[in-house]
């Protein structure tokens, strides 16, 4: 083999870089875990069933921004008919009181840095 | 009919794909597992093959003024005269895609004449859609490192710049599937280029639009439970695999079109990812003519050179007064002399 030297460092280099996820778990010693998230205390029901709401939260919360800031319509109603005012920091975050426990958990293990907080402050955050 | 093939082959995985949501631990854990596996070591063996196979010539490509007086300009890049040189150029092939920036059409001149222009949307093409490739993969180290690497969320953030759409539409995701449709529009498009192309060109075109246009899907159409498919890409890269409730099975296409795809490198064409450091027509430096290249399986021949012919035959030469390479001792060179010029007289 010509140049075998650069060739073999060439192939331990590649094979390196492609199990990049495998060697770096298993040096940092990481384990699958699965971020829980804080539950309301009070209340049971949200705007929707979880699984839409897992999903759809971060369209809801835009729609809400949107109709607010340039609709001025300030009335949500869910499709059972109860009625909540569009604020994030006024609904969502009165019942989900826990900023960290239950948005950033879950943003933070999937590495989601949603805008929000750019100019909304979270109670008890400066 | 070709294109056919090609579109029917990935439009079949999809199927698959969809199909095997109801096998997870098969779509989700396996097919990965040996799609990974057939691309290392594939990957690893042809390489290997290719620097076990011999290299007779020195038969680098050059487009450019090859070192030689110092008074004379020349290229480095285009004609390196070292492993240094040839290295740079090499860089430059892979970083910036060089030769394809020198590609020209021919156009019809006045007079019918041919005349070469250049050619760039296809140097342009080709580096946006690897570059915006790279960061798609960098950008989905979210998925497999726990907890996720500072430098991937800044790329997510940059890429995400313009905030566009709820989440946020990435740059690289546009300009991916821009770069793709224009390449495969080019091959369709043009008769020339259509006549030329196999089903294994189209091949992968159509997957790679289809694992793009299946992580689009997820991520701003079908929304996908995103913690459930972590749970499944850290159990990949920790080697506790699992299979957790709640995957959608537009997860499973993702998946099997992105293991065909892997796996599908060291047979085909996307080879050109390690088959580029092991070019000779790129990585050989041309210096020919300053170092002897010898070919390894050249037989062993009897060489009889003229120094060797001329000890041989010295005494008749210079009796019959013939010029010398190698002067004989002076005193017999000195009469030799004179009468070789009477000679050639």
């Amino acid at each position: 083999m010509y140049d075998k030297g650069k060739i073999l460092t060439g192939l331990v280099l590649f094979v390196a870089i492609v199990a990049f996820p495998f060697w770096w778990s298993l040096a940092s010693g990481a384990e699958v875990r699965v971020p829980d998230i804080a539950k309301p205390a009070g209340e049971t029901q949200c705007l929707e069933d979880a699984e839409t709401m897992r999903r759809e939260h971060m369209q809801l919360l835009a729609t809400w921004r949107d109709d607010v800031v340039r609709l001025r319509q300030r009335i949500h109603t869910t499709p059972d008919g109860r009625q909540y005012r569009k604020s994030l920091t006024g609904t969502c975050l009165q019942c989900h009181t826990d900023k960290a426990a239950s948005c950033d958990r879950c943003h933070d293990y999937l590495d989601v840095a949603p805008y929000c907080w750019d100019c909304h402050v979270a109670t008890g955050e400066r | 009919m070709r294109v056919l093939v090609a579109l029917l082959a990935v439009l079949a995985l999809v199927v698959v794909g969809w199909a095997g949501a109801g096998l997870p631990w098969v779509t989700g854990i396996v097919v990965p597992g040996v799609a990974f596996a057939v691309f290392v070591v594939g990957f690893v063996v042809r390489v290997i093959r290719w620097g076990r196979s011999p290299v007779p010539f020195n038969i680098t490509s050059v487009a450019g003024q090859q070192a030689s007086l110092p008074w004379i300009d020349r290229s480095p890049l285009d004609s390196p005269k070292n492993g240094f040189e040839a290295a740079l150029r090499v860089a430059a092939d892979v970083l910036l895609f060089r030769p394809l920036f020198r590609n020209t059409r021919t156009k019809r001149g006045h007079d019918r004449h041919p005349v070469y222009v250049p050619e760039r949307l296809l140097w342009a093409a080709a580096l946006v859609f690897h570059y915006a490739l790279l960061v798609v993969i960098l950008r989905h180290l979210r998925f497999f490192l726990e907890p996720p690497p500072p430098l991937v969320g800044a790329i997510d953030w940059w890429d995400g710049f313009f905030q566009l759409t709820t989440p946020v539409l990435y740059m690289t995701d546009v300009l991916l599937v821009a770069a793709l449709v224009f390449l495969l529009g080019r091959r369709l498009v043009d008769r020339g280029l259509r006549y030329l192309s196999l089903p294994a060109d189209y091949f992968p075109l159509f997957l790679l639009l289809g694992v793009a246009l299946s992580g689009l899907y997820m991520r701003h159409l079908g929304k996908v439970d995103l913690i459930a498919v972590k749970e499944l890409a850290l159990g990949l890269a920790t080697f506790q695999p699992r299979v957790p409730a709640g995957l959608d099975a537009a997860v499973f296409v993702h998946l099997v079109l992105v293991s065909v795809l892997v796996a599908y490198i060291p047979w085909s064409k996307l080879m050109h990812m390690g088959g580029i450091f092991l070019s000779p027509t790129r990585t050989l430096a041309n210096d020919s003519r300053r170092r002897r290249h010898v070919n390894p399986w050249n037989p062993q021949v009897a060489v009889h050179t003229y120094a060797e012919w001329e000890d041989e035959f010295r005494d008749k030469l210079v009796a019959a007064g013939y010029p010398l390479d190698t002067a004989p001792a002076a005193a017999p060179a000195a009469t030799s002399a004179p009468s070789s010029e009477s000679v050639h007289a």
